[in-house]
C-alpha cells in the first residue's frame, strides 16, 4: 500500500501513514490554510487500509497546536479509527500531550469520551 | 497634500503613536486577514512574548486566541458599501499588553440580519460554566459539519475555554444593513 509521508511545516503537521512499517502517526502543528484539503487525502488513505489492515495498527497523535477547524478532522480520522475497532480491529490510539500543557491532555480527554476505541494518554517532555 | 495638510496629517500619526502607547497596543492591523497574515501575526507576537519571557500557557493560550479571531474575521466578515467579494474578509484587529491581561480585539462589518443569530450563540456561551462549554465543544464537534468556509463553529467557545473569561462584545449601527461587531477576549498574564 502507497505510504503517505508529509513533512510538517509551521502550520501544517508532520504526517507518516506507512502500513508496512506500522508507523501512523499525526504531529506537529495544525493550521492549514485549507483544512478539508489537508486532511483529504489521509482520510482517503485510512478509508483504503480499512479494507485490509494490519493485525494491530497503533496510531498516535503528537501534536502541540492544532485549531478549531483541525479539531473537526482529527475527530473524522478518530472515528476511521473506531469504525475499524468496531469491526473486530485491534487498535489502540496514543495522544500524547507536552507533561506541562493541560488544554492539550484534555482535549485527548475529551477525544476519548467522544469516540469507543481503545485510547492512551502519554505525556512527554518537550 | 498642502504644506499645512501634511503637518495635519503628521500630528495624526504622533496622536496616533501616543494612543497606540497609551493603551498598550502591540500590534494593529486594517485590511484582508489572509492565511499569510495569520502566520506573521502570531509568529510576531509569540517571539515578543518569548522575548518578554511570557510563560508557555499564556503563550499558547495567546496564540489559539488569535487565530481563532484571525479566521473569524477571514471566513465571516461581510462586505461594506461594495458588493465585490474582494471587500470581504477584512477587519481591524489589534493584541494589546496590559500589566495582568493581554486582550486580543477584533472589529468588522456584519449583516444586520445576521446580529441576532450571532448575538444568541455568544450569550449562550457567556452563559455556560467550564463544564458547559466542555459539553458544547464535544457536541459542537460531533454534530456540526465544516462550513464551506472551512469554519467548524468552534471558534468562540474555544476562546472562550481558553481565556476563562466571558467573550465582550458590542455592535455599532453603520447603516440599515450592516453594523459593526467588536470582540474582545483577555488572556490573562497570570496563569
Amino acid at each position: 500500500m502507497e505510504v503517505i509521508k508529509i513533512k510538517g511545516t509551521d502550520d501544517t503537521p508532520s504526517v507518516v501513514l506507512d502500513k508496512d512499517n506500522e508507523i501512523f502517526e499525526i504531529s506537529g502543528r495544525s493550521l492549514p490554510e485549507d483544512v478539508t484539503t489537508f486532511y483529504e487525502p489521509i482520510l482517503n488513505w485510512l478509508d483504503e487500509y480499512a479494507e485490509n489492515p494490519n493485525s494491530k495498527t497503533v496510531f498516535s497523535f503528537k501534536l502541540v497546536y492544532f485549531n478549531t477547524a483541525s479539531s473537526k478532522l482529527l475527530l473524522d480520522i478518530l472515528m476511521k479509527l473506531e469504525e475499524m475497532y468496531e469491526n473486530g480491529n485491534d487498535i489502540l490510539i496514543k495522544w500524547y500531550y507536552p507533561e506541562d500543557d493541560e488544554d492539550m491532555e484534555e482535549a485527548g480527554e475529551e477525544y476519548s469520551d467522544i469516540v469507543d476505541v481503545p485510547f492512551e494518554q502519554v505525556s512527554y517532555v518537550l | 497634500m498642502d504644506k499645512h495638510n501634511v503637518k495635519g496629517f503628521l500630528e495624526f500619526v504622533y496622536d496616533f503613536y501616543r494612543s497606540m502607547k497609551a493603551h498598550e497596543i502591540t500590534l494593529v492591523y486594517e485590511g484582508e486577514i489572509t492565511h499569510q497574515i495569520t502566520k506573521a501575526f502570531t509568529s510576531l507576537t509569540e517571539s515578543n512574548m518569548a522575548k518578554q519571557e511570557e510563560s508557555n500557557t499564556v503563550q499558547k493560550k495567546v496564540f489559539h486566541v488569535m487565530v481563532e479571531c484571525l479566521q473569524n474575521i477571514s471566513k465571516h466578515a461581510d462586505t461594506f458599501g461594495s458588493d465585490d467579494y474582494l471587500f470581504a474578509g477584512r477587519g481591524i484587529f489589534m493584541v494589546s499588553k496590559g500589566s495582568e491581561d493581554y486582550h486580543v480585539t477584533t472589529g468588522n462589518v456584519i449583516e444586520n440580519r445576521k446580529i441576532e443569530e450571532l448575538t444568541d450563540m455568544l450569550e449562550e456561551i457567556n452563559s455556560l460554566d467550564k463544564e458547559g462549554l466542555k459539553q458544547l465543544y464535544k457536541r459542537q464537534m460531533r454534530e456540526g459539519r465544516l462550513s464551506d468556509k472551512g469554519g467548524a463553529g468552534l471558534g468562540f467557545i474555544d476562546i472562550a475555554r481558553k481565556t476563562g473569561n466571558k467573550l465582550e462584545y458590542h455592535f455599532l449601527p453603520i447603516d440599515e444593513t450592516s453594523s459593526f461587531f467588536l470582540l474582545s477576549s483577555s488572556i490573562s498574564r497570570t496563569l
